[in-house]
């Protein structure tokens, strides 16, 4: 069934109600279910929070709108709970971070790919591989803390190998800029592959900042604060390719078109049953949501959405390997560097991001550190693993404790 | 009996995906990491870390040193009661907790149609033989004018590590057997430390409280050999083995 936003009106706002037990649910299988499950609990965690975030901002400028903001904001608020408490306890905090990484690939990867702005579709690409390199970082990171392989969340989908280097992605802000699409002339897709992946994003960072004081490993908290560090920096460039002359309300009625059209791909492939009901009544809730903003736009802007919004949705993010894709731009695009608002060789990189590094850089790269030598292998790389070397004279030592 | 270890869709493991994994293990075996080295290098950087460290936490000082039992000031001097108050702080802290524990455990059990080889009376009076503990240990700590409502670095370390076995007794998809083998690491680490405690007492001087404290470890003994054998004998069944 092909979704019309004008005429699929979903569930009332009026009808849209939890009970904690609702928003507190059984957890997605770490071992049985599909990593594309965990993939799209995450994405779309991601974008209930964004969700909230804006209606926020929306309020503090728009004294009218405040009201109706905080009506739907509950709802995303719950939202946003039922769906991150998708995510089981079992997962180690690394564990979980691999699988945002995950995301951050195999979404990214698409949606570079259903891009019709050639420029967009680069800067999909460049952010791509870099946070290809971040799921290698964290992969080294998960075996020699935790003892773990991370294929065991990716599950043979995405490669563990190094991408563009996180100690060379850190840039100077000017760098971390992109031109912005034309709101009257882009194609809606591309309104809505900017939101998702600034949405992403913005989680991702927002959760390894929360997650680094957790750990009492200073190494993996250094790791995580790098890595964090680089999240800021595609928030910067992912919220700079959206046009900054929408309105607060087109804006508003983009941010619920988004979630319709997020929630509906995961209704159309999601493998488990119990989480594709979740994300049926979402999407019925989001389509209530669309329903109020339109009404708003109408009334406030005087303007059809139909100007904003297409009547059918774009084709939803194929939740699949991009394995072929990945590999291909990481031949051909590695060596990018950002100058500017543009992408250039490495020969021609800018005075200001390498002094920014550098200084950065001066007492190490966790990055560097945690995944000195890795190579990811079935099992980790202890498989594959050498002895520790001892001196046997003093071990023969421990037969006096006994 | 029900089994609790069930045959299914595990997708984690390379075998699920044999032609993905030989890509990716090709891949990987040609690309170099981007550093060279080992892990030693992260054992650099926590060395270093921890040359700078400072401690996690100091003992408070025994907070009504006027008030303390003469006797036991005698007792006490020369020696480093801050380590004696330091490890009762931590009993304390882990029997309260044991107590927790076997709260989860309880209900686990009780909730559980494969739980009935473990007799939840049992359960229910070892735990309130924890709480004995945690009361035992509290007028011990109060006999040498310490505080037993302060958190001592040794009771903050244990907590640490005690966290992962909450996690598991709380966890409504573990099975009883799961959350039996969480109670066992807490019961063979509880035994050790009574024994170490009643050593130390001991050595302390302190006879009557040593005494006190030999009969707590009788209780625990108790624990650890009924909580081995369950556990033992609910993977055994499981297996459809004998034991
Ligand atoms: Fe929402
Ligand atoms: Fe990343
Ligand atoms: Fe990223
Ligand atoms: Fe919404
Ligand atoms: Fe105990
Ligand atoms: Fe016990």
């Amino acid at each position: 069934m092909a979704l019309n936003l004008f005429e699929d009106k979903g569930c009332p706002l009026e009808k849209q109600r939890f009970t904690w037990k609702e928003l507190v649910q059984p957890p997605i299988s770490k071992l049985d279910d599909d990593a594309f499950t965990r993939v799209r609990v995450i994405l779309m965690n991601g974008i209930e929070m964004e969700a909230i975030r804006f209606s926020h901002g929306c309020a503090r400028m728009n004294k009218e709108l405040q009201l109706p903001l905080a009506q739907l904001r509950i709802v995303e608020q719950h939202q946003a709970t039922m769906v991150n408490g998708l995510i089981g306890a079992d997962h180690s905090m690394l564990e979980t971070t691999i699988g945002y990484e995950q995301v951050a690939i195999e979404v990214t990867a698409v949606v570079a790919q259903n891009e019709p702005d050639p420029y967009l579709a680069q800067v999909y690409r460049f952010g791509m591989l870099e946070d290809f390199d971040h799921l290698y970082r964290y992969s080294a990171m998960l075996d020699r803390l935790e003892g773990k392989d991370a294929n065991n969340i990716t599950q043979c989908y995405t490669d563990i190998v190094p991408g563009r280097p996180t100690v060379i992605e850190h840039r100077a802000p000017q760098d971390n800029l992109r031109e912005h699409y034309d709101r009257s002339r882009a194609a809606p897709i591309t309104k809505l592959n900017a939101l998702t992946i600034m949405s992403a994003e913005q989680q991702t960072q927002n959760f390894y900042l929360n997650v680094a004081p957790l750990y009492a490993d200073p190494v993996v908290r250094q790791l995580y604060v790098e890595i964090a560090s680089i999240e800021e920096q595609h928030v910067t460039q992912y919220e700079s390719i959206i046009d900054p002359h929408e309105t607060w309300l087109e804006k508003w009625l983009l941010h619920e078109a988004n979630e319709v059209y997020n929630y509906y791909g995961c209704v159309q492939q999601e493998s488990n049953p119990r989480i594709k009901a979740i994300w049926e009544r979402c999407l019925d809730y989001e389509l209530g949501h669309l329903q109020v903003a339109m009404n708003m736009f109408k009334q406030y802007e005087r303007r059809d959405p139909a100007e904003v919004l297409p009547g059918e949705l774009p084709e939803p993010i194929k939740y699949e390997s991009q394995r072929e894709f990945v590999r291909q731009v990481l031949n051909q695009e590695v060596d990018l560097r950002a100058l500017g608002t543009q992408f250039v060789d490495k020969s021609q990189e800018g005075e200001a991001s390498q002094q920014y590094r550098a200084q950065l850089n001066s007492s190490g790269s966790p990055t560097d550190t945690v995944s000195a030598g890795y190579q990811w292998w079935p099992g980790t790389e202890i498989v594959r693993g050498k002895e520790m070397a001892f001196k046997e004279e003093y071990a023969a030592d421990t037969e006096t404790i006994r | 009996m029900e089994k609790t270890t069930v045959l299914g869709k595990n997708r984690t493991g390379i075998d699920m995906s044999p032609i993905d994994a030989k890509e990716m293990m090709a891949l990987a075996k040609i690309t170099p990491s981007s550093s060279t080295g080992d892990e030693q290098a992260i054992a650099e950087m926590r060395s270093q870390y921890i040359r700078e460290a400072e401690v996690i936490g100091s003992i408070p000082p025994p907070g009504t040193l006027k008030g303390m039992a003469s006797t036991a000031m005698e007792k006490l001097t020369g020696k480093n009661p801050e380590v004696f108050i330091d490890k009762l702080g931590c009993r304390l802290a882990f029997e309260r907790a044991g107590v927790r524990l076997y709260d989860a455990l309880i209900t686990k059990c009780a909730a559980s149609s494969n739980g009935s080889i473990v007799p939840i009376e049992r359960l229910r009076e070892f735990r309130n033989e924890e709480l004995e503990h945690f009361k035992l240990v509290e007028r011990a700590i109060r006999s040498i004018g310490a505080d037993p409502t302060a958190q001592t670095p040794s009771a903050d370390v244990d907590g640490m590590a005690s966290i992962g076995l909450v996690q598991v007794l709380t966890d409504p998809r573990t099975s009883v057997a799961h959350c039996l083998e969480a109670i066992l690491i807490a019961e063979l680490a509880d035994n050790d430390a009574w024994q170490l405690l009643i050593m130390l007492t001991e050595k302390m001087g302190m006879d009557d409280m040593a005494r006190d404290f030999q009969n707590a470890l009788r209780e625990e003994d108790e624990h650890l050999a009924h909580i081995r054998q369950w556990f033992k004998q609910m993977v055994m069944e499981d297996a459809a083995v004998v034991t």
